[in-house]
Order: structure tokens, then C-alpha cells, then sequence
């Protein structure tokens, strides 16, 4: 069913962190290698994206859980799946493959969950993170004009990336965790291309950016509303932030966003901000709390969780706005 | 909620083209084509240097950069790259869109592969056919680049208009219709080309581009049109001079017909009205081809094409009494508001006293409590105060380093012996705004100066401040109280909002309110009831003293915060019983007993022409000829007639200081040329519905004003009043017409920046407050004129400046906003009738605030009987009329008529 007569409801929910929870089950380097990756000439630990080849089982249930909790949608395990960032595990060669095997997980769980109550159709959105490289800054200080990585090439990567959604069954395209607009410029410029180039009809993008620190801004550099003035052209179906910043630190951006954005909006943040141990310690019920005020206020369409949030805090914050209407989208004025 | 088609480009900040947007400047000089320095920096690899010109341009105004790398001896590709990707690097340049400009495609993506914002593409065209124009087309989409089309086709460049048109056209149809972009994403550059060349084909070139661009905008309306406007004085290189004429008068014309954007060297524009008056006459004959049949005007300009001048001034100054004790001069400078001595003398004490700081704590507070005392016992008066506090900044500022490098030594000497440091708490943290979409500060740095001379410690966020930035740097500065200030309506809605917020985000600072537009009242039933921890309104900057006293006391702020609630309590109370007892008559009735007037006898008077005229750096020496001085002396709160004020037992001596200052300031403003007073005004004929609603003709555009009228039960024979009686009805069969104003005072930056970094905020708010009485000024002496002459309905008037401020003329000019049209939404339709940001440059706050501070705006009625009035408070059934009538949602309406809904 087309998720933009659900969007027109109700608040959707996406689901909360997967690496969170993949740190619940405390697997080692021969846990991530399994059968197939056993003689591997690096260490692979901590290449999250390669379970769903060697332990599809624990990131299926991981979905499952979160689909329980009340996700309407659910990311694939793919933040890493490109070959520039598979390049850290010199596993270039399975990109392709990461982005298939992960959309199956996903879309297993997913269908399983429709199928029991086919009212709350629930969606698969194909998770198309922000690269190790990025294209608007140096990693050399004493050479601003230094780039690590060429457009061209991020386009590439993220265009394999997209096959491997695409034909693994995904319903959305997110491009996420957006720190460097440009990099997500290359992403949008991918995905155009190759609905263009292989004639398909156009799946729905979402687009997340990350706004990291009090500044307002992302790490490149852009205002909120220069940043979404600059992703606009994708047409996309949400505009929304996630990642770096709790729900508090968020709530002025996506108030702001909310009154700029022509399309749905979305939001999911941390689980606050970290503590002195980098662990994340807001409760689900606080998470949820101040989350429902921006379904109060009308701010949202799709909200959840990132980094540090759990199946617990997408269950309270599903509860939470269940009540409230979602942000209805702004008329589009066609004269000056 | 609605959001409007605007172009929307963005560099690390966004550029938004609002119909009220001024022509915005793209800036040309990194351009290796056009610019000899910025190619050779490029072509020797000096990229450094290169940036400081792209960073020149944007200090010099530029909005947009235009970066263009053609040049036969660069790899393009690889010049672009780089210096786009080091543009990244800069912040200060990087915040602007860029606008990447060339005749090579690949160099063009090259650029777009570079740029995270949303760039504009210069350009496109058909030159080569429509698949070539596509195929780039949707590669600039897929990067998400608004784009630039020449008038290019595969016949040839376009010089006529009909052919600029034409092609435009067919290039917009293709774009939105078959390559999926959004009109507003699409500009236009229909040809610059050389006037003046003495070739008679090209002499028309001016005009077909101007004419070109008005029906390209009728035509596309979401569109924007662009150019080149150096090309047009490209037979005049070498005479800067003529050429910066050439540009000021073409763009005159050129914006005026609708064109949005231009490349120009931002930092070389003159001033349209500055421009010598035979020399813009050259300008504009050769621009508009007139008397040129033969290039006459071609060889007259050619021949003027010589003539540079300038100019340059000086002032002096003496004094004595010094030869009494350091502290004891420092006391006299600060008392009688003396700056001239003042550092020296600080100088003086700071090497007699032991530490820097026994200077400040000593004879500079010594002397302060002196002025405290003075004007406590209403024996100075504040704008002596202020030039106190001007004398106080720039002794302090003479300490600063001195206590700054003592502090530091005190941390290293207790960092060397492993001691805590405990430096003492200081002085108590007062936070100022103004808040958001209000643009109004002088009482706020009124408030500022005074408190600051009190020894408490001020951070001034300045206007247009957000609630989530005032309460994030509250926080984070840890001040003591938060003051927030407003002089237009909608700002109380905004202070509501921010109390609220406060409540919500659990602070618990007292919030003091102030300005204008604020009242106990308002303050009692609307704001202090959304917070918890003490709302004070404060009534003027010196009550703020004993306010911020009261607050700051811990065994004060108790009982005053509890007196205060009692007070606010007792009002509401008065307000919910008052309210009740006050009736209404529902809209339909009060519409029966509107104003009657006799229109059978009433000969409207055609104004001299329809339509707008604009007034550009109009003379300040006559427009000071106008000032009304009362308000001033309340900007100064000293209050009492003018010009008796002046020689007032109390306070006179000191009124006519203030006003030998102001009228000294005032003569420099005027003979060194410190503002720009601009103008428009315009005439329409109309007529009412008989109801409440006003409908004038604009050429073929049909615009219905709509108004409010009094709902209050009237004693028997008083009407209820709407301005809108006050135009003949429709069925009446007599044609009435209707006027507006805009006016605003321009220019006010830089001298505000220069006296506040010579710690001067007694002539800073002096030049605030003059710019306020010459814009006022400025509408009066439009309104004479306009009665006068323009309008000419009373062209025997004969009053003098008195009558004038009695108002004891024929019609009215209310201001929307204001009492008899309390609606502020309603300047968007008086903008848009008088095109008043481009012809006043005034711009429209999201509050409706206009921009810059010193500007006035209103409608004219020329009816004899028409009069001021306010339409106090309506009903509901008002407010639903209102709503449907203007095609706003109820909420919209509801919120910009709170202040008036019962």
C-alpha cells in the first residue's frame, strides 16, 4: 500500500538503533566471519553491515523486535554497505552483495509482520549512510583544497549501493546521517540516475540530515534551511534529521523545519546525548515524552530513534503519539 | 500553512527571492574574463590571493559569487575544481550561493561536483539545438542547480525584444514541461548588449533588453531575469566614471521593468540620485534611445565623457578646566558627559593607583554615583546619562587590557603554585533583545546604557531575536535577567511565545518587558500568566534601575515579585470585568450604522496620475523643514510640549542641550550626506462595496483593501467607523480614488557601527532617533505635497508647521498596524501596490516590521470628513468577515488580530 496514504493518517514510526542492539549479543571476530569469511586476511570485527551474510538470523530478529515494538518502518542494516567505506575491511567486492543480503532481512521480517495484520503495512527502507570520506571537506589541514574522494567516485558507490536496495526488494531509499550535504548531493544524483538510466519508476527517498552540535549547522557547514534548500530538488518524500544531537538538542531544528519543509518530515534522535562513557542513558519513557510534544505541536510525520535507542524506546514513543495527528503537509502557493 | 514558490538558493546560508527582495547583486570580479588581477592570480597559481578577491566581493555586498575560469591558457576543469573546493574551506565566502559560470558544459559539472549548496548554472542555452539544451537541462537538475538560459537559439544570439521573448518562451515550455523544473528555478538572461557603439543597429539594444525583461516577467511570473551589466558601457572602458553612470541608470530602468538579479562589481555602483543630474540625462537619453536619431546623444555622452571630481572636510574644537586632581577631572568628564580628556586622564589615574582595576572602583565609580545621585533626584536627565555612560565605556575601555593581562598573571602565578583560583563572581548579567520580526531598538539601548551605568554587566543580542536563541544564551551566559523588548503588535505574540517557552524549558529568570507597544496590561492578562517565575513590565529605561534592583535583592525580590503578582492579579480582574460590561454590536449592525456621508454633493478630485512615483534620495534639508520634535524629547523621556520644553523651569536647560545637539547632528546628517530618504507614492482610482471593503484598479490588476470597523455599542447618533466610508460606494457612480506612502530613511549602518565602536551611544541613539523624525518628516512632507499637488484635493492649503503636526488638514494617511487599520498584513498589499521594497528598498519582517527601523508607510484619504480613529476591540463574527474576506485561514487571521479580538 502506498505510504503516503498512511503518512496522510497517522504518525508513521521508524525503528531504533541497530548497532545497539547487535552490541546486546556480544559477538566476536569469529561470530562476524561465520562459515563463509573464516580465512578473511583482515579482522572484520565490527563490520556490523556483514551479519546479515554471516548471522542474517540475528539481524532478522533484531527487525522483528522492532517491528513488535510498532515500527510502521524499518531501516536495512546497510550504513556501511558501499565500497568506500567496505574499503576499511577491504571488502570492496561484496558491496553489491551486503546491500541484497540485508534488504532480504528486512524485507523477511517486514512481510512476516504485514501478513499478521495487514491494516499496519509495514516498510523497508533501504539505509544509505554518509561515507568515511566526504566530498565538502579536507582530512588534510595544511591543504583545504585537498579532497580524499572525488565526486564521481562517491556517486559510484552509492550507485551500486542503490542496485543492491533496489533489487533486493526495499520500499524507500533513506539517505541518512547527512553531515556533508555534498555527499548526499552525490546519493540524490545516484539515485535519479539509475531510475533514469534503467527506466524504473522512481522509489520514494527520504532524506535525514544530521545537525551536530548547538551551532545549528551541520558539520559542513550549512544552516538547516541552506541545507534543505540544497536536497530539495530530490522531490523526496521526508525531510527530517537524525543522529548526534537527543531529542532536546533537536526540538528547535525540526520546530523550524516543520514550517520550511513543502514534503513530510521526520525525526529520530539520539537516545540524549552520551555520558562520560559514550553510553546513552535517556530512559524510553523520557525519549518518548519529549518526542510527543512535537506530535503535540504538530511538528512531525515520521518519528523513532537513532544511536542508543532500543525496541523499548520506539514501543513508548509509538505509544506516545498514537494520539495526535500528524503535521499536515503545508499548500503549495503557485504565484509570487 | 502555505509555502510560497520562491526561488530558494542556498551557500552555507540560504538566499531566498522574495517578491520584496531587492535586485540582488551577483558578484563578477572572479571572473577570469573579466578580470585582469583575479586571471593572473589564477593563471600563476596564487589561490590565496584569489580568494581575497572572491572575499572582497562578498564585504563589498556581493550575494551570490559568479566564478568563471574560460580562459584559453587554464585547464578549466582543474581551475574551477580547485577553487571551488578552497572556496569550501572559507566560511566567510562559502555562506553565499555560488554561481558557476561558463561556456564549456564540462567545466560547468565540474563545478557542480564541488558545491554542497544549491549553485545556479551560467548557462544554458539552444544555441545547439533543443536535445543538447535537454541533456544539460537534466544534468543541472540531477544536481539540484537553478539554471540561467541566454536568448540563444540555433539561429543566433536574440537582440530584438520579440526574439528575446520568443525564445525564452519556447526554452521555459521545454524546462517545466519536459524536463520536470519548477518554474522559480528558471532565470533568465536575455542579452546585454553595447549601447553607444555609433553603430545605429546597436542603439536600441537597452531598451529591447529592459522591454524584453517586463514581458518575460508578465508572461513567466515565477521567473527571474539576470545580465551582464557591464556589457552594456562596454564603448566607455577605460572612463570608470561614465561607465558606474551608464550601470546605475540602466539597472534603474532595468529593475523597475522586473529584473531580479545582476552580475556587477558590487563595491562600483553609484547611487541613481547621486549621479550629477546632466550626466544621468546623457545616461538615461542614450539608455532609452531618445534624441538619438542621428546618435546625437551617442556624441554628447561621448563628448561629457571627461569630467571627475571630489571632495573632502574637516571640524576643530577647544577647552579648560584642567588643572584640578586627577579625580576630580575624571568626575567633571564624567558628569558633564565630556569625552574628550577622558582616556588621558584614565591613563593618568591607572599609573597613580596601585592596580588597574582601583581605577574603575575608585574615581570612575566615584564619579558614576554622582551621575546616579543627579538623575535619581531628577536633576540629570537621561540623554545626559547616556553621554555619561559614553564617557564611563571609553575609560573602561582604556582599563580592559590592563585588568585583562592582571588576570591573567593572577592564573599563572596560582597555576605555578597549585592554588585555586577564585576570581570574584562580578557584576549581575542582564540579557536585552528585541525580539523576533521587530526591528525597534532604541528604547532597548536606552535600557542597556542605563543599566550598564549602573554597574550591572549587559549582553545586547541586538533585533530580530529568536526565543531559542535568548533563552540558549541565558543560559549559557548564566545571566540574572532577561529583558526583551518590541515596538510593533505582533512582537507581543512573540513575547507570550518566549514566556512560554521558558516555563517549558523549566528556567527560572525574572523576564522584565518593555517598549512601545507593551502595557501592564498585556502584560498582567497575556504574558505573566504563562510564567511561573516573576514577569515585570517596565515602563521606561529609568524605572528599569529600580526594577533590575528589586529583582537582583535577595531580600527584595521576594515581596516585589509578590506585590507585583497582586498588581497583575487585580488587573486581570479589572480586564475579565471590564470586558464583560463593554457591549457589542454584531458586525451587520454596526456595517447599518457605518458613516454616512453625502456623496450626492461630493466631487472626488483626480489625482495628477495613477500609479506610483518614487522619490530617491530626496532632499534631507527639505524634509527637516517637517520634523515634529515632541516625540523626540519622549524617545529622551523628557516630556512636555515643544517648544515650550525648552525653556521649562525643570528640565529645560537640559531639553535645549539635547535639542542644540540633535539640530548640530542633524546639520551634519544633512550637509555630509549621512542617509538617503527614498520614497514612493501612488494613486488608484476606487471605490467601496459600502461595506468594509475597498476596491482600487492597478492598470489590470483588481486589489480589494480590506478594513475593520468599530464593533463598541455607541452612544445614539455616533457611527461605528471603518476607514472604508470614507471612499465613495460603488452605487454611488462616482469614481473616488484612494492613495499610499512608503518612506524610509536609508543608510544608517555604518555611522551606528562607527559611534558604537567609539563607545558613543549617546550618539548613536541621537542619530536612531533623528533617523525616525526625518522618516516621519519625510511622510509629512509627502502628505503636503500630495494634498497639495500630487493629488492636489487642497491645493489652497495654506497652514503652518504647527497645524500641520495638529493635523488640522483635510484627509488622513493611517498607517496599517495602527489603530484605524489595525491589520499589519495589509502592508503586504500596499508593498506590492507601491513595489516599496525595490522604490523605498524597505523590506518586511516575518512580523511585519519594516527594515530599515526609520521607515513610514500608510494609506491616504482625501475625504474632508475622513479622520483618525481606532477601531478598538471586535467580535468574533468580525473576525470570521475578515478571515473569508481575505481568503486567510481563520488561525492566520486570529492570530494578527489578537491584540484587537475581545
Amino acid at each position: 500500500m502506498d505510504i503516503r496514504k498512511q503518512l496522510e493518517q497517522r504518525i508513521l514510526i521508524i525503528d531504533g538503533a541497530m548497532g545497539t542492539m547487535i552490541q546486546r549479543h556480544k559477538l566476536r571476530e569469529g561470530d562476524y566471519r561465520g562459515e563463509r569469511f573464516k580465512d578473511w586476511h583482515t579482522d572484520v570485527q565490527g563490520n556490523n553491515d556483514l551479519l546479515s551474510i554471516t548471522q542474517p538470523g540475528i539481524i532478522t530478529g533484531i527487525h522483528k523486535e522492532y517491528l513488535e515494538a510498532g515500527a510502521d518502518i524499518i531501516e536495512t542494516n546497510t550504513f556501511s554497505s558501499t565500497t568506500i567505506a567496505q574499503a576499511d575491511y577491504d571488502m570492496q567486492s561484496i558491496a553489491y552483495e551486503l546491500n541484497i543480503a540485508s534488504a532480504k532481512c528486512a524485507k523477511e521480517a517486514a512481510d512476516e509482520y504485514t501478513a499478521k495484520d495487514p491494516l499496519k503495512p509495514r516498510y523497508v527502507a533501504g539505509a544509505i549512510g554518509p561515507l568515511n570520506k566526504t566530498l565538502s571537506l579536507s582530512p588534510d589541514v595544511n591543504n583545504p583544497g585537498y579532497r580524499a574522494v572525488t565526486f564521481d567516485e562517491v556517486a559510484e558507490a552509492y550507485t551500486e549501493q542503490i542496485k543492491g536496495l533496489v533489487d533486493g526488494g526495499v520500499d524507500i531509499l533513506l539517505i541518512e546521517t547527512i553531515f556533508d550535504t555534498l555527499n548526499a548531493k552525490a546519493a540524490i544524483y545516484a539515485a535519479k540516475k539509475f531510475f533514469r538510466d534503467n527506466k524504473l519508476t522512481e522509489l520514494p527517498i527520504m532524506i535525514s540530515g544530521t545537525i551536530t552540535d548547538a551551532s545549528g549547522r551541520t558539520l559542513s557547514g550549512q544552516t538547516l534551511e541552506a541545507f534543505y534548500n540544497s536536497v530539495r530538488h530530490a522531490r523526496p518524500l521526508s525531510i527530517g534529521l537524525n543522529c548526534a544531537l537527543g531529542a532536546t538538542q533537536m526540538r528547535p531544528h525540526i520546530e523550524e523545519l516543520s514550517q520550511i519543509a513543502e514534503c513530510y518530515t521526520s525525526a529520530y534522535p539520539n537516545a540524549g546525548l552520551p555520558n562520560a562513557f559514550g553510553e546513552y542513558d535517556e530512559q524510553p519513557h523520557e525519549t518518548g515524552h519529549i518526542i510527543e510534544e512535537w506530535a503535540k505541536e504538530g511538528f512531525v510525520n515520521i518519528v523513532g530513534g537513532c544511536c542508543g535507542t532500543t525496541p523499548d524506546h520506539i514501543k513508548h514513543i509509538a505509544d506516545y503519539v498514537k494520539k495526535f495527528k500528524p503535521r499536515q503537509l503545508p499548500v503549495l502557493e503557485e504565484v509570487l | 500553512m502555505s509555502i510560497k514558490p520562491y526561488l530558494r538558493l542556498a551557500g552555507l546560508e540560504p538566499l531566498v527571492m522574495r517578491p520584496e527582495t531587492n535586485f540582488v547583486n551577483v558578484g563578477e570580479r572572479t571572473n577570469v574574463t573579466g578580470s585582469k588581477k583575479f586571471a593572473r592570480l589564477i593563471r600563476d597559481n596564487q589561490y590565496e590571493e584569489a580568494l581575497s578577491v572572491a572575499r572582497q566581493q562578498v564585504e563589498n555586498g556581493a550575494q551570490i559569487l559568479d566564478v568563471n575560469m574560460d580562459d584559453a591558457l587554464l585547464e578549466g576543469v582543474k581551475a574551477m575544481t580547485t577553487f571551488l573546493n578552497l572556496l569550501q574551506a572559507e566560511p566567510d565566502i562559502a555562506k553565499i550561493p555560488i554561481m558557476i559560470d561558463s561556456s564549456k558544459f564540462e567545466i560547468i559539472e565540474a563545478g557542480l561536483k564541488c558545491v554542497q549548496g544549491k549553485c545556479i548554472v551560467n548557462s544554458i542555452s539552444m544555441k545547439e539545438g533543443e536535445a543538447k539544451f535537454i541533456e544539460q537541462a537534466f544534468t543541472c537538475l540531477s544536481y539540484g542547480a537553478s539554471v540561467i538560459v541566454m536568448a540563444f537559439d540555433e539561429k543566433g544570439q536574440a537582440d530584438t525584444k520579440q526574439r528575446k521573448v520568443e525564445i525564452c518562451h519556447r526554452a521555459y515550455k521545454i524546462l517545466t514541461e519536459r524536463v520536470g523544473f519548477d518554474p522559480q528555478d528558471i532565470i533568465f538572461d536575455p542579452n546585454i548588449f553595447a549601447v553607444a557603439t555609433g553603430i545605429e543597429e546597436h542603439n536600441n539594444y537597452a531598451v529591447d533588453f529592459i522591454e524584453a525583461t517586463r514581458e518575460i516577467k508578465q508572461l513567466m511570473p515565477l521567473t527571474k531575469v539576470s545580465g551582464g551589466v557591464s556589457n552594456v558601457s562596454f564603448s566607455f572602458r577605460g572612463n570608470d566614471h561614465v561607465r558606474e553612470a551608464i550601470h546605475s541608470v540602466f539597472l534603474y530602468y532595468a529593475i523597475q521593468a522586473g529584473m531580479d538579479m545582476g552580475i556587477v562589481n558590487a563595491g562600483q555602483l553609484v547611487v541613481y540620485d547621486e549621479i550629477e543630474p546632466s550626466l544621468r540625462k546623457l545616461c538615461e537619453d542614450v539608455l532609452l534611445n531618445r534624441n538619438n536619431d542621428n546618435n546625437e546623444a551617442t556624441e554628447a555622452l561621448i563628448n561629457f565623457a571627461e569630467t571627475v571630481k571630489a571632495k573632502g572636510k574637516e571640524i576643530v574644537k577647544d577647552e579648560k578646566w584642567r588643572n584640578e586632581p586627577v579625580e576630580k577631572r575624571i568626575a567633571h568628564s564624567l558628569v558633564n558627559g565630556i569625552t574628550d580628556y577622558v582616556e588621558l586622564d584614565t591613563e593618568e589615574a591607572r599609573q597613580k593607583y596601585p592596580k588597574p582595576l582601583d581605577v574603575i572602583e575608585g574615581p570612575l565609580m566615584d564619579g558614576m554615583n554622582i551621575v546616579g545621585d543627579l538623575f535619581g533626584s531628577g536633576k540629570m536627565f537621561l540623554p545626559q546619562v547616556v553621554k555619561s555612560a559614553r564617557v564611563m565605556k571609553k575609560a573602561v575601555a582604556v582599563l580592559t587590557p590592563f585588568i585583562e593581562a592582571e588576570k591573567e598573571e593572577r592564573k599563572q602565578a596560582h597555576l605555578a603554585a597549585g592554588t585555586t583560583n577564585e576570581e570574584a563572581a562580578g557584576a549581575a548579567k542582564i540579557l536585552l533583545a528585541t525580539v523576533k520580526g521587530d526591528v525597534h531598538d532604541i528604547g532597548k539601548n536606552i535600557v542597556g546604557v542605563v543599566l550598564g551605568c549602573n554597574g550591572y554587566d549587559i549582553i545586547d543580542l541586538g533585533v530580530m531575536v529568536s526565543a531559542d536563541k535568548i533563552l540558549e544564551t541565558a543560559i549559557k551566559e548564566n545571566v540574572d535577567i532577561i529583558g526583551l523588548s518590541g515596538l510593533i503588535t505582533p512582537s507581543l505574540d512573540e513575547m507570550v511565545h518566549i514566556a512560554h517557552e521558558m516555563k517549558r524549558r523549566n528556567i527560572n529568570l525574572p523576564l522584565m518587558i518593555g517598549g512601545a507597544t507593551t502595557s501592564r496590561m498585556h502584560t498582567a492578562v497575556k504574558i505573566a500568566p504563562e510564567y511561573d517565575h516573576g514577569v515585570v513590565h517596565v515602563l521606561d529605561a529609568s524605572r528599569s534601575v529600580t526594577v533590575a534592583g528589586s529583582l537582583l535583592s535577595k531580600e527584595q525580590k521576594g515581596d516585589f515579585l509578590g506585590g507585583i503578582s497582586n498588581e497583575y492579579q487585580k488587573l486581570r480582574e479589572d480586564f475579565a470585568s471590564k470586558r464583560s460590561v463593554k457591549s457589542f454590536l454584531p458586525l451587520a449592525q454596526a456595517q447599518a450604522n457605518k458613516v454616512f456621508l453625502d456623496w450626492n454633493s461630493f466631487t472626488p478630485v483626480s489625482p495628477s496620475f495613477t500609479g506610483t512615483r518614487s522619490f530617491n534620495n530626496y532632499s534631507l534639508d527639505e524634509i527637516a523643514n517637517y520634523i515634529d520634535w515632541q516625540p523626540f524629547f519622549i524617545a529622551w523621556e523628557l516630556h512636555g510640549r515643544f517648544p515650550q520644553i525648552l525653556s521649562d523651569e525643570k528640565v529645560g536647560v537640559e531639553a535645549t542641550k539635547l535639542y542644540n545637539d540633535a539640530k548640530e547632528l542633524l546639520q551634519k546628517i544633512v550637509s555630509e550626506k549621512w542617509l538617503t530618504a527614498r520614497g514612493v507614492i501612488g494613486f488608484w482610482p476606487a471605490n467601496s462595496n459600502g461595506k468594509d471593503t475597498v476596491t482600487l484598479q492597478d492598470n489590470n490588476e483588481v486589489v480589494d483593501l480590506e478594513f475593520l470597523r468599530q464593533q463598541i455599542k455607541k452612544a445614539a447618533g455616533q457611527p461605528n467607523i471603518s476607514l472604508a466610508d470614507f471612499i465613495a460606494p460603488q452605487e454611488t457612480g462616482k469614481q473616488d480614488n484612494i492613495g499610499a506612502f512608503a518612506v524610509s530613511i536609508h543608510g544608517i549602518d555604518e555611522h551606528i557601527k562607527r559611534f558604537e565602536s567609539q563607545h558613543d551611544d549617546y550618539n548613536k541613539i541621537m542619530l536612531q532617533a533623528l533617523a525616525d523624525r526625518l522618516a516621519e518628516a519625510f511622510a509629512e512632507l509627502l502628505h503636503h505635497k500630495t494634498r497639495t499637488e500630487f493629488w492636489g484635493y487642497a491645493k489652497d492649503e495654506n497652514i503652518t508647521n504647527e497645524d500641520m503636526i495638529k493635523e488640522t488638514y483635510q484627509g488622513i494617511r493611517p498607517a496599517p498596524g495602527y489603530p484605524a487599520c489595525p491589520d499589519h498584513t495589509e502592508k503586504y498589499k500596499l508593498f506590492h501596490l507601491l513595489n516599496a521594497t525595490k522604490e523605498a528598498g524597505i523590506e518586511l519582517t516575518e512580523s511585519l516590521a519594516m527594515f530599515p527601523a526609520s521607515s513610514v508607510c500608510g494609506w491616504y484619504f482625501a475625504h474632508p470628513d475622513s479622520k483618525y480613529f481606532g477601531v478598538g476591540k471586535i467580535t468574533r463574527d468580525q473576525l470570521e468577515d475578515y478571515a473569508t474576506r481575505k481568503e486567510m485561514p481563520l488561525e492566520n487571521a486570529e492570530r494578527w488580530l489578537r491584540p484587537i479580538l475581545d
